[in-house]
C-alpha cells in the first residue's frame, strides 16, 4: 500500500515544463558508452530522449539549436553523497532533516527515509545544477545510531519527487561513530547481527520497529547497504557480512580499499571514495593515498567519487580530476562521477545512446579541469536558465555602484 | 655602588624578552642552481616566457637574464615546465589540529575564555605533523599557523617555514612579525552563548574586544609612566645617589601577558587576522580599529567580501578567501565563487587564496584556478601572472615578510617552486620546491620527500 502511495505521488509530482525538440552540433560526446568519445557529432533530442547521435544532422528551422562548437559534451554529473535538498545550512539545525538521534523510542530506524522531505526549491540544487551537475545519492547521515536511516538517487530537475533507483539503507561501523553505541565498533557489528536476525526471522523485534525490519527485509531483497568504513580491517568484516546475510554491500569512505582491492573486486562491491585524501586522518585511514582510485579501478573494483559536502558537491569534479592526475584513466574518473554512481544504485543508464534520457552538460574544456566551465546543463532534454542565488549575488554585486542601494538591483 | 644600582635596575628592564621563544631556523644547504628555459610567473605580476633563474647561497641573484660562475652549477632544465615563488598559506592549522585528528592532539582553541590573547598557537604546534610534508608536495614553502576561531581574541599566530623539523623554533619563519587571531560572528557567541555566558551575541562580542582594546591602552599607558619615571630618576644618578636608590624603588606594571599581546597590536608590532564572514562586521571591525588606531591586517574566509571590495581596498586590507566553500553556517550563506576575483579587482585590491585545511593546503593552486576560472567567465581580466599573486605576494604582504619571500625578485629568498606544467591545472603538479636554495622535494626521488617520525613504520604489512 505504502509503495503504491509512493508510486503515485512520483507520477503527480513530474515537473510541468515540456521538453521541446533540440539539437546540439559539433558536440564532442563523452558518451560513457562503448562508442567512447565521439567526435564532432550532432545530438537530436525530442521529447526529452536522445533521439539520433550523428554527424550534420538535418532539421527544420522551428528546432532550438545549440552549437557546441568541438567542446565536451558528458552525462549530467553525479554530485556525491549529499543532503541536497534536506540541508539548507549545515549549522542551523532547524533548517536539517538528514539525520536523527535521541529519538525516545530507543531503536534504530532504517526506516527513517530522508526522501520524504527532499525540498526541490532548496537554493543548493540550483547552486549546484548550474555547475553541471544533475543527480545525486540523499542520505540518511550520521545520528547516533548503527543504521542511521534510507535514501536513494534523486535528479535535480525540479520534481518533488525525482526519485531513482534502489533504496539505500545507511549502516554506520567505524570507529568514530562506535562512542554513541557503547565506545567500540564492536558494538556496531553486536547490534547489526542481532537486527538482521530479529528483520529475517520472527524473532521477537527489540532494536527495529515492524517498519524498520519491513526495510531491512526490502533492500535485502530489492535495494542496497551503504556501510561506512574506512579500515582495510573494517572492509573485510563488511565483506564477511554481506556475505553471510546474502546482502548487496557498498562501502563508504574507502580509505585502505586499494589493500583489500581484490577481494572488494571478487565480491563485486563498489566503493564511494574521496580521491583527495591521503593524510592518516585517525586510525582508520592511516594508507590514505592519492592512487587509491587507481589501484581500485586496476583491480576491476567500480569507484565512485564523493566529497562529503552538500553545499559545496560541486567540487566533486575536482575530485575527479586529481584522481585522473594520480593515475586513474580520464574516462574511468568521469565515469566516477557519472555513469557508474547510476549503475550501482540502480539510476536509468547515464550512458548516451539512442534513446537516452536527455541530461547533458556542454562544458567549455575538458569536463574534469578546473578552469572549466559548465555552459548548458540539460536535464530531460531541458536547457537549465544557469540561474542560482549565487549567479544573482555576483551579478548584483559587479557592476560599479551607483546613486540607490544595490537592493534596488534584480540582476 | 653605581654598578649595583644599574643591576638592580637592569631586573626591571630586563625581565620583558620581545623573543623567548626564537627561531633556530637554519636553510638546509644547497647549491648554486641555474633553472632554465621555464615559463616564469614572477610573483608580482609579470610573466616571462622561455626563460632562466639563477639561485645562490638561499637567495635569488638574478630572474631573466645575468652571469654564472663557470664551475660548480647546477643546472636544471625546465622547458615546458612553469616556475613560481613558493606557495604561501595564510590561514593554516598543521600542527595544532594535525592528523591524526584525534582528541588528544586537539589544541588549536583555548575554548576556555573569550580572550585568550596570552596563548601562541606555536606552543600547540607538533612539527610531526604529517600535514607539513603533504603541503611541501604542493608546493608551500610558508605556512602561518593559527588558533581557531572559537574564541574573540584567539592569541598569536607563528609563521613557519615549512622544512620538516623536531621543533618548531627550528621551522620558524627567521625575522616575521606576530599575528593576532581575533573571530567575529557566530563562532565565539555559540561557544559561549551555548554555556550561557558572554558573549552571546555579535554585540556582546564587540562589547568585549572593546573592552579588551581599553585595558591594552591603559597598559601602555602604565609601562610609559613607569618608563618616564625611571628615565627622570635616572637623569639624576650621577649627581645624586638617592635619586638613584628613588628610581630603583620604582616598581614597574605587573607584566601581563594577554595584554603584551593586545598592547602589541596597538604599537603596530603585531598583525590582527581576523576571521569575519559577513560585510557588515567587517565594517564595524575597520571602525573599531579606527577607534583604537590600530591598522587591520586581513580579513579571513570573508566570504561576503565582494560586497566590500572597494572599501577593503580603501583602507588597505587584505581579504584571505576560499575557492568555493559556502553554506556550512549562516553566515557563510551568501558565499560566491567570484569573491576572490572581485576583491582583487580595485586598485590596492589585496586577494588572497587561503587554505584553512590540511587538504586544501596541498593544493593552493588549484583553488586559485578556480577562483581565476570563475572571474575569467564573469568577464574580469585575470591571467595566470596576475592569479598567482593571491598564493605569493599577497599572501607575503598579509604575513609581514614581503621583504623576504613572495616574489621571484634579486635578493629574495630563494623560495621557488617548478611545476610540471601551468600550475592553474587540476594536473599540474610540484616537481621540485626550493626553500632558502635548497631542494626540499623533488617528486622523482624519494629521498627528498620527507616522512614524518608519526607515519615511519605504519601498515608495514601493506605493501603498495
Amino acid at each position: 500500500m505504502k509503495r503504491q502511495l509512493f508510486t503515485l505521488l512520483l507520477t503527480l509530482a513530474c515537473p510541468i515544463v515540456l521538453a521541446q525538440d533540440l539539437l546540439i552540433t559539433g558536440a564532442n560526446l563523452y558518451s560513457q558508452s562503448d562508442a567512447g568519445i565521439i567526435e564532432n557529432t550532432d545530438i537530436l533530442i525530442k521529447n526529452g530522449r536522445v533521439e539520433k547521435i550523428a554527424p550534420r544532422i538535418p532539421t527544420n528551422k522551428m528546432i532550438r539549436v545549440i552549437n557546441a562548437g568541438g567542446r565536451p559534451v558528458t552525462p549530467a554529473l553525479f554530485a556525491g553523497v549529499t543532503v541536497s535538498g534536506i540541508s539548507e545550512v549545515e549549522a542551523v539545525s532547524e533548517a536539517v532533516d538528514s539525520s536523527y538521534r535521541e529519538l525516545y523510542t530507543e531503536l534504530m530506524h532504517p526506516e527513517f527515509d530522508v526522501r520524504m522531505v527532499y525540498n526541490p526549491h532548496s537554493s543548493v540544487i540550483p547552486i549546484t545544477r548550474v555547475e553541471g551537475f544533475g543527480f545525486t545519492l540523499l542520505a540518511a547521515r550520521g545520528g547516533d545510531k548503527t543504521l542511521t536511516g534510507q535514501g536513494g538517487l534523486v535528479r535535480f530537475d525540479g520534481g518533488y519527487s525525482s526519485f531513482e533507483g534502489k533504496p539505500v539503507v545507511y549502516v554506520q561501523t567505524s570507529g568514530r561513530s562506535a562512542g554513541s553505541v557503547g565506545g567500540s565498533r564492536v558494538a556496531h557489528w553486536m547490534l547489526l547481527n542481532q537486527a538482521f536476525d530479529e528483520a529475517m526471522t520472527d524473532e521477537e523485534l527489540t532494536l527495529i520497529t515492524p517498519q524498520g525490519a519491513a526495510t531491512l527485509k526490502n533492500a535485502k531483497d530489492e535495494g542496497l547497504f551503504l556501510f561506512h568504513a574506512d579500515r582495510a580491517a573494517d572492509i573485510m568484516r563488511v565483506l564477511a557480512f554481506a556475505e553471510e546475510k546474502a546482502l548487496s554491500a557498498v562501502i563508504h569512505g574507502g580509505s585502505e580499499a586499494w589493500m583489500v582491492a581484490e577481494s572488494l573486486a571478487a565480491a563485486n562491491v563498489a566503493v564511494i571514495l574521496n580521491p583527495l585524501k591521503n593524510l592518516p586522518e585517525n586510525f582508520e585511514s592511516l594508507g590514505a593515498r592519492l592512487d587509491n582510485a587507481a589501484i581500485l579501478h586496476k583491480a576491476d573494483v567500480q569507484v565512485i567519487f564523493s566529497s562529503g559536502e552538500t553545499h559545496n558537491a560541486r567540487k566533486v569534479r575536482q575530485l575527479a580530476g586529481n584522481a585522473a592526475a594520480n593515475g586513474l584513466p580520464h574516462s574511468a574518473a568521469l565515469a566516477a562521477i557519472s555513469s557508474t554512481p547510476a549503475a550501482v544504485f540502480g539510476g536509468e543508464s547515464r550512458s548516451i545512446t539512442h534513446g537516452s534520457r536527455a541530461d547533458l552538460v556542454i562544458w567549455s574544456g575538458d569536463p574534469l579541469e578546473v578552469t572549466t566551465q559548465a555552459q548548458h546543463v540539460i536535464l530531460g532534454g531541458i536547457p537549465d536558465t544557469m540561474v542560482s542565488r549565487q549567479t544573482l549575488l555576483r551579478d548584483r554585486y559587479l557592476d560599479a555602484a551607483n546613486d540607490m542601494p544595490r537592493a534596488y538591483i534584480s540582476p | 655602588m653605581r654598578s649595583s644600582l644599574a643591576a638592580l635596575l637592569s631586573i626591571f628592564t630586563t625581565t620583558v624578552s620581545a623573543n623567548p621563544f626564537p627561531s633556530t631556523y637554519e636553510p638546509l644547504p644547497s647549491s648554486p642552481t641555474l633553472i632554465t628555459e621555464a615559463t616564469i610567473l614572477t610573483g608580482d605580476g609579470r610573466r616571462l616566457d622561455d626563460a632562466d633563474m639563477y639561485i645562490a647561497d638561499g637567495k635569488i641573484v638574478w630572474v631573466g637574464e645575468g652571469t654564472v660562475p663557470l664551475e660548480g652549477v647546477r643546472t636544471i632544465n625546465a622547458a615546458g615546465k612553469w616556475l613560481t615563488p613558493g606557495i604561501i598559506d595564510v590561514h593554516s592549522h598543521l600542527g595544532v589540529y594535525p592528523s591524526p585528528g584525534v582528541s588528544a592532539h586537539s589544541d588549536g582553541n583555548e575554548a576556555t575564555s573569550p580572550v585568550t590573547a596570552e596563548v601562541w598557537a606555536e606552543h600547540s604546534v607538533w612539527p610531526q605533523d604529517p600535514g607539513f610534508s603533504r603541503a611541501v608536495a604542493g608546493g608551500i614553502t610558508s605556512l602561518q599557523i593559527l588558533p581557531g576561531s572559537a574564541n574573540l581574541f584567539g592569541g598569536r599566530s607563528v609563521t613557519l617555514k615549512n622544512v620538516p623539523q623536531k621543533t618548531y623554533q627550528a621551522m620558524k619563519f627567521p625575522g616575521a612579525p606576530y599575528g593576532l587571531k581575533m573571530a567575529c560572528g557566530e563562532n565565539p557567541k555559540r561557544v559561549y552563548g551555548g554555556r550561557k555566558q558572554a558573549p552571546s551575541t555579535r554585540m556582546g562580542n564587540v562589547a568585549a574586544y572593546r573592552a579588551s582594546w581599553i585595558r591594552a591602552q591603559r597598559y601602555i599607558q602604565d609601562w610609559e609612566q613607569y618608563e618616564q619615571k625611571m628615565a627622570k630618576q635616572s637623569a639624576g644618578l650621577e649627581s645624586d645617589s638617592n635619586s638613584a636608590l628613588a628610581a630603583a624603588l620604582i616598581k614597574p606594571p605587573k607584566r601581563d601577558l594577554e595584554l603584551e599581546t593586545l598592547a602589541g597590536v596597538l604599537k603596530g608590532e603585531i598583525l590582527v587576522h581576523m576571521h569575519c564572514y559577513r560585510a557588515d562586521e567587517m565594517m564595524t571591525i575597520l571602525d573599531m580599529a579606527d577607534e583604537f588606531g590600530y591598522q587591520l591586517g586581513t580579513f579571513h574566509h570573508g566570504v561576503e567580501a565582494y560586497k566590500i571590495a572597494d572599501e577593503l581596498a580603501e583602507h588597505g586590507v587584505c581579504g584571505a578567501l576560499w575557492a568555493d566553500w559556502w553554506g556550512f553556517k549562516m553566515e557563510a550563506y551568501d558565499g560566491i565563487q567570484e569573491n576572490i576575483a572581485m576583491v582583487d579587482r580595485p586598485d590596492n585590491g589585496c586577494a588572497i587564496v587561503h587554505s584553512d585545511s590540511e587538504e586544501g593546503i596541498q593544493r593552493l593552486n588549484q583553488e586559485a584556478a578556480k577562483a581565476m576560472g570563475k572571474g575569467q567567465a564573469a568577464g574580469l581580466d585575470i591571467p595566470p601572472e596576475r592569479a598567482i599573486r593571491w598564493i605569493t605576494s599577497n599572501a607575503a604582504k598579509s604575513l609581514g615578510i614581503a621583504d623576504q619571500t613572495g616574489t621571484l625578485a634579486p635578493g629574495k629568498m630563494a623560495d621557488v617552486v617548478i611545476w610540471n606544467q601551468d600550475p592553474f591545472s587540476v594536473y599540474a603538479k610540484a616537481q621540485q620546491v626550493f626553500i632558502d636554495g635548497a631542494m626540499v622535494f623533488d617528486r622523482d626521488d624519494e629521498t627528498l620527500q620527507p616522512v614524518s617520525d608519526f607515519e615511519l613504520g605504519q601498515l608495514l604489512e601493506a605493501a603498495p
